[in-house]
């Protein structure tokens, strides 16, 4: 039987805990977010709400988890010139840093729905950042799972 | 991957539901606090059944999966001081959850109410409800007591 959870260095768990943490809080907000732009049917008030949960919440969570996922990367050698990194550090990256694009495209184009719907202009803007939270957070729970199961 | 491999991913999978479903509620109290409407609060019930679910999934998933690996693995035991500390953090998180879903539920039930009753208008007696100063402590404790859960399986105290 191995040990999965390996011991580490205590200097990696504050920069790991950070890292979840923000992960964590990141996809609270595109559950929050999904949910309320998805059950919205059109009132104003849940779809800012599901807005405002991706950019005060998904967002920070963001920064956050990336910030403490260099910051551990960096204490475990990772980050070294030379240095092989394992196949699921190079998923949860990629996950991460293309997700990050994906939602700030979210975030603008919500924005501008946000905007929009303030004009009386309608809502087809919102539904378009709801299908990228949905595609974002079913990405970040794979990332998720690569990062703890950590497959070869 | 390993059976516990796979045992360990769901297991934090689990606990990413919980929190999430954490933070849902927050978005929902800090929401609630301007709705003076019974429709309004009505048309709530779809993401508050979300939030439901991810913290009933995580609750769940995180106890039984985490007493599985605390057999399954070498070096970690049940009877560890950090595996106990969890295991009390997840029954104290559990039912002051369950508190602070009862202190808003009131306003949801008062909200049916007045919409069956045909009151269609902003309602004073709603809006106290939903600012519940009660509702929003349990929250914030529930909140510290995750928090707590989340330091304890990182840090790993005495392991």
């Amino acid at each position: 039987m191995t040990v999965l959870a390996a011991i580490r260095p205590d200097s990696w768990n504050f920069p790991l805990f950070l890292h979840v943490l923000g992960a964590m809080i990141l996809v609270g907000g595109l559950l929050t977010g999904a949910s309320s732009l998805a059950f919205a049917r059109g009132d104003a008030r849940f779809l800012r709400l599901g807005y405002w949960s991706l950019l005060a919440v998904s967002l920070p969570g963001w920064v956050l988890m990336r910030a403490g996922a260099e910051w551990v990367a960096s204490r475990e050698g990772w980050t070294k010139e030379g240095v092989p990194s394992p196949t699921w550090l190079d998923l949860g990256t990629l996950i991460a840093d293309l997700g990050g694009v994906i939602l700030l495209v979210s975030l603008v184009v919500g924005g501008v729905g946000v905007y929009r719907l303030r004009a009386g202009k309608g809502s087809g803007l919102l539904k378009a950042t709801l299908v990228l939270s949905t595609v974002l957070l079913a990405a970040y729970l794979v990332a998720v799972w690569a990062m703890s199961g950590k497959p070869d | 991957m390993s059976f516990d491999e796979w045992v360990l991913a769901l297991h934090v999978l689990s606990a990413f539901a919980y929190v999430a479903g954490v933070v849902l509620f927050w978005m929902l109290i800090v929401a609630v606090r301007k709705i003076d409407t019974p429709e309004a609060i009505i048309r709530m019930e779809p993401i508050v059944k979300v939030g439901n679910a991810a913290v009933g999934i995580g609750a769940v998933g995180t106890i039984l999966l985490g007493i599985w690996l605390a057999f399954a693995l070498d070096g970690y035991a049940i009877w560890d001081g950090w595996i106990i500390a969890a295991l009390v953090l997840w029954a104290v998180a559990g039912a002051v959850g369950q508190r602070t879903g009862a202190a808003y539920m009131r306003g949801m039930r008062k909200a049916k109410e007045l919409d069956a009753q045909g009151q269609r208008g902003a309602n004073a007696e709603l809006l106290a409800l939903n600012r519940t100063s009660n509702g929003v402590l349990l929250h914030a404790l529930t909140s510290v007591v995750v928090l707590l859960i989340l330091l304890d399986m990182i840090f790993k105290p005495g392991a």
